[in-house]
């Protein structure tokens, strides 16, 4: 009897071959290739005179050393700004190899191909670049002044400027009876997946085909760009993505120029070739996220309520701007949150800056917009008097509001328009897990002790699910087995478990028989994908709707077969049969014989379909309306994103004495719309949450003025180990299904990290008494600030 | 004209997992490197090449060791063990894996194998670790994806799987063809979910 697998937590068919080292990584693919090194800028900002490569090919083991010259064609363009924007007047993208000037620390100049890495990197050392130093523009602030440009022709390095505004923000604001003015700055951090970028690439020089295997969140992405860039049909192109270490946002930008540079060495060199990033490349030569300084303009009335919100920010874009507006424009229209904000303008300038690109880390944005809002509704109610989650309370869209339209237009370029939630149930939720109202005597409590310890909660709509479209192909063979394939790629959110669940529950076949593939071109050509919290949306909408056209076959095929109308059959672990009549049942492996009228019989399938007979005998064998094989193929586009939520709640406790912070309880309460598998779900957060800790509380790029990364390590840049996360997470669930796709799924994958900052800042202000604006805060940053608090407040009970 | 650069090259007897492998290697060939490359064992991972992440961790002589900062003609004479030599001589998990499987103690498995020699080691050592040690013995280790509850979690189950006094193996109702799904809850489907015949097996 078949149960549905639908919100089951199934353990994950990926994890025996992980456990067992027989996980392929791209670098775990041996081709006996060759190896790429790079050449990288050791300065933030200079002119290239000359590169000197001479020294390079005398090294016994180096094949090929080549320098912008050597580019031709598409090759020697910039590389693809990927999502232009009318706002983005002034995009610019990097060469594959630089031309004549280098705009980060980490940007490629030159490669060298050679038998190993080690050689490859001897190479590297040996080519000498001469640089005119030009001054280097690092942080938002000297971005603003600009007194110095990073690019020549982008005046004030302003790559764009953006207003969005739902009605007259400035009069809601100057009616108000209160108003408050705060400025909030959050630092640079970064995805940091396990496994860095890595490709390798193989040319078949006798076929002119090119395959690609490369640690990406997007197969087809790069595909289209490799082949644009090689000047190669994109048939000649297959794009694999194999096990990925971890992804988080930043293996979604491509092409990087590694991947095109590998692609093109294997074509020219006609022998397989690889790059494998190091730590240290990963770092100074990925992409980063988060650094935005926001100023905030807010009139509220006397509950709190918001009469006018206006928001401007500065967004460090860093050097270029290869992944468009996505983060800001997230950060600017999820700033909102689960509230209605009165009349809203936000207004951003996206600020190039001699540092690594930026490009989406899980949150893409978010994180910042809810850190800017829920931080500005601490400072209502520290304002007002009131009880901070009364505040938020009383400016909740309310269940009976959805759908509800902000009136600003999201990333995917639709309106910002949340499709479902129950975000008053929601707070209630987080009250009672964190114990919100009991809070009082348990800080009393630890007072007596000589502790101190505070409480803080935070809020998140998060847009997940973004379009345009992904697809699906369900292929059942006459073994009974299901194959699926779906385009976009998996970096460890166990898909192949999850979207089998979807199969098996339409198709009524044993969870075993499904086999799901992702991210290779060869069997789904078009995707677009993983991003934005979108495969369980996408993907598992486009597998449960090709799933369903399978089935379709099925059952016409079997009602044919068992001569019994289609409405009165049912399929059970992989049997159709009559509902009633269990002995008048066909097996789905003979049901996908008789879809191929094929000459030959060569298995027993074969041999247990003569028994039936399908089709009509005045037509001929594959009908016109009809093809051969039992398949069901289908898209998934949604007219716009859903909208899932969630509301987290931390205490910490801060030392009297050495400001260490400690969270002592983490609390979170989740709403995903439908959960295929809650085992996953929760992992999802587990990680997000860890990722919010570590943006919190010690992540960050430490930068010195002439852009040099000083902390590109991990020795020195502090991303936590176990012994920095709480010893539990304590989850709750809400489920409201999203009305946009047949199974009422919403993302879930980046919710996690998106209040980690703004509830633990909350928190930290609630133990200190002195307001927290900036993140991460570090305890000598505490402890700074504790000083320069005493010395500021001439009456220090007045703040508290 | 090809400059001689060419490095002094060491024959050397790597013995992994029981089998030894005659390699050439130079004297600057990072274990993690020689492993991966020349023995084709691709499950031991770099991520930090400095020693931080953990990943490449493999077991000399039994005890944790940083691939990465080892060189492979080091390593010569010591048995090593990776984390395609931990499974059972009958092929099932150990221990470690067992319960890194069970409590849904990876995502993207990249930093899984050195959790995995890290744990197996570390219960052999302490077979009943409390708590805040379970917490100890994968704190020098680096994970992305996880947020490490489950991991904690795994460490616990691991050590209570290799003591024996795991809960009877096999899937609850015997006949649902090895597929484990729990009700609607992690706890659930990690405490009685201690098969080792399921999917992917």
């Amino acid at each position: 009897m078949s149960t549905k697998l639908m919100g089951e937590a199934v353990q994950r068919v990926e994890d025996d071959r992980l456990l067992r080292g027989g996980g392929q990584y791209v670098d775990d693919i041996d081709l006996g290739a060759l190896h790429l090194a790079v050449v990288r800028s050791p300065h933030a900002h200079a002119r290239i005179r000359s590169i000197d490569v001479d020294a390079v090919l005398d090294i016994e083991g180096v094949h090929a050393v080549w320098t912008y010259d050597d580019l031709d064609g598409a090759m020697a363009e910039p590389l693809p700004l990927l999502i232009p924007h009318p706002t983005l007047t002034h995009g610019r993208t990097q060469y594959a190899l630089a031309r004549d000037e280098v705009n980060y620390v980490g940007e490629a100049i030159a490669v060298v191909v050679a038998d190993d890495r080690y050689v490859a990197e001897d190479a590297v050392g040996r080519v000498v670049v001469d640089f005119e130093l030009l001054p280097a523009v690092v942080g938002v602030e000297a971005a603003r002044a600009a007194e110095n440009l990073v690019h020549d022709d982008v005046p004030g390095n302003i790559a764009a400027r953006s207003v969005q505004q739902n009605g007259d923000a400035e009069a809601g604001i100057k009616a108000a009876p209160h108003t408050l003015s705060l400025d909030f700055d959050i630092e640079r951090s970064a995805c940091m997946p396990m496994e860095g970028r890595g490709v390798t690439a193989r040319w078949d020089t006798a076929n002119g085909r090119l395959q690609v295997w490369t640690s990406t969140q997007t197969s087809t992405g790069v595909r289209a760009a490799v082949a644009a860039k090689l000047g190669l049909d994109l048939l000649q192109v297959d794009v694999i993505t194999p096990d990925v270490g971890g992804g988080f946002g930043v293996k979604i930008n491509h092409p990087w120029p590694e991947e095109l540079l590998v692609s093109l060495a294997a074509q020219r060199l006609g022998r397989p070739v690889k790059f494998t990033e190091d730590r240290r490349e990963h770092f100074i030569s990925s992409a980063h996220e988060r650094a935005q300084l926001h100023h905030v303009d807010v009139g509220f009335d006397d509950e709190g309520r918001l009469l006018g919100l206006d928001v401007r920010f500065w967004h460090d874009h860093g050097a270029y701007t290869p992944y468009g507006l996505i983060v800001p424009i997230n950060a600017s229209t999820q700033l909102v949150g689960p509230y209605k904000t009165g009349p809203y303008r936000v207004t951003f300038d996206s600020l190039y800056t001699n540092t690594v690109i930026v490009t989406p880390y899980r949150g893409a944005g978010r994180p910042q917009g809810c850190f800017v809002m829920e931080r500005t509704m601490d400072a209502i109610a520290a304002y007002l008097g009131k009880d901070r989650a009364d505040v938020r309370e009383v400016n909740l869209i309310q269940p009976d509001e959805f759908p509800y339209d902000h009136g600003l237009v999201f990333q995917d370029g639709r309106e910002t328009i949340y499709d479902s939630g129950d975000f008053a149930a929601m707070l209630e939720k987080i009250k009672t897990l964190v114990g919100w109202d009991d809070f009082e005597s348990y800080r009393a409590e630890m007072a007596a002790q000589g502790r101190r310890v505070g409480i803080g909660l935070a809020a998140y709509v998060e847009g997940t699910g973004a379009g345009p479209y992904e697809g699906a192909h369900v292929n059942i063979e006459s073994s009974g087995k299901v194959k699926v394939a779906t385009g976009l790629t998996s970096q460890g959110q166990g898909h192949q478990t999850a979207f089998a669940q979807i199969v098996a529950d339409e198709l009524g076949v044993p969870f075993e028989d499904v086999e799901i593939t992702t991210g290779d071109t060869r069997r789904m050509a078009y995707a677009v994908g993983t991003f934005a919290s979108r495969a369980a949306v996408m993907s598992g909408s486009a597998i449960h709707l090709a799933a369903k056209r399978a089935k379709e076959k099925v059952l016409r095929l079997a009602s044919d077969a068992l001569e019994a109308d289609p409405e009165d059959l049912q399929i059970v672990d992989g049997v159709v049969s009559v509902k009633g009549s269990p002995g008048t049942s066909i097996n789905l492996g003979t049901v996908a014989v008789l879809s191929n009228p094929l000459r030959y019989a060569f298995d027993e399938a074969s041999k247990a379909a003569t028994q039936f007979s399908v089709g009509d005998a005045s037509k001929p064998p594959v009908a016109e309306d009809d093809e051969p094989g039992l398949e069901g193929k289908d898209f998934y586009s949604p007219i716009r994103s859903t909208f899932a939520s969630g509301m987290h709640a931390v205490i910490v406790e801060t030392d009297p004495d050495t400001a260490e912070i400690t969270i002592l309880k983490y609390a979170v309460v989740h709403d995903c719309g439908t959960v295929i598998n809650p085992m996953i779900v929760e992992g999802q957060i587990h990680g997000g949450v860890a990722q919010g800790i570590g943006g919190a509380l010690y992540e960050k790029m430490a930068y010195d003025e002439s852009g040099q990364l000083l902390n590109a390590s991990f020795m020195d840049f502090l991303m936590p180990y176990v012994t920095e996360v709480p010893d539990s997470i304590d989850i709750d669930h809400l489920e409201t299904p999203s009305p946009l796709n047949p199974l009422g799924i919403k993302g879930a994958g980046e919710a996690g990290v998106i209040p980690g900052s703004a509830a633990i800042a909350a928190a930290i202000e609630d133990a200190e008494g002195l307001p927290i604006t900036a993140m991460p805060i570090s305890p000598s940053e505490l402890f700074e600030l504790r000083a320069q608090h005493a010395v500021a407040t001439t009456t220090p009970e007045e703040n508290r | 004209m090809a400059e001689n650069t060419a490095e002094k090259i060491h024959d050397v007897r790597l013995e992994v997992n029981g089998v030894t492998h005659a390699v050439a290697v130079p004297a600057r060939r990072l274990l993690s490197d020689a492993l991966r490359q020349e023995c084709g064992l691709t499950g031991t991972h770099v991520g930090c090449e400095h020693g931080v992440c953990g990943a490449c961790t493999v077991l000399v002589d039994g005890r944790p060791v940083r691939s990465c900062l080892m060189f492979a003609v080091t390593a010569a004479g010591s048995e090593i063990t990776t984390v395609e030599g931990l499974a059972e001589p009958d092929g099932s998990l150990n221990p470690a894996q067992q319960a890194f499987r069970e409590c849904h103690g990876l995502q993207c498995g990249f930093c899984t194998p050195g959790f995995l020699t890290t744990v197996t080691a570390g219960i052999k050592e302490n077979p009943c670790p409390t708590h805040e040690e379970a917490r100890e013995m994968v704190a020098g280790n680096l994970c992305r994806c996880t947020g490490y509850q489950n991991i904690v979690k795994a460490v616990e189950r691991a050590a209570e799987i290799a003591r024996g006094d795991a809960p009877a193996a096999g899937p609850p109702d015997g006949d649902d063809g090895g597929l484990e799904a729990a009700t609607g809850d992690t706890e659930v489907a990690r405490k009685d979910d201690a098969s080792t015949t399921g999917l992917g097996a």
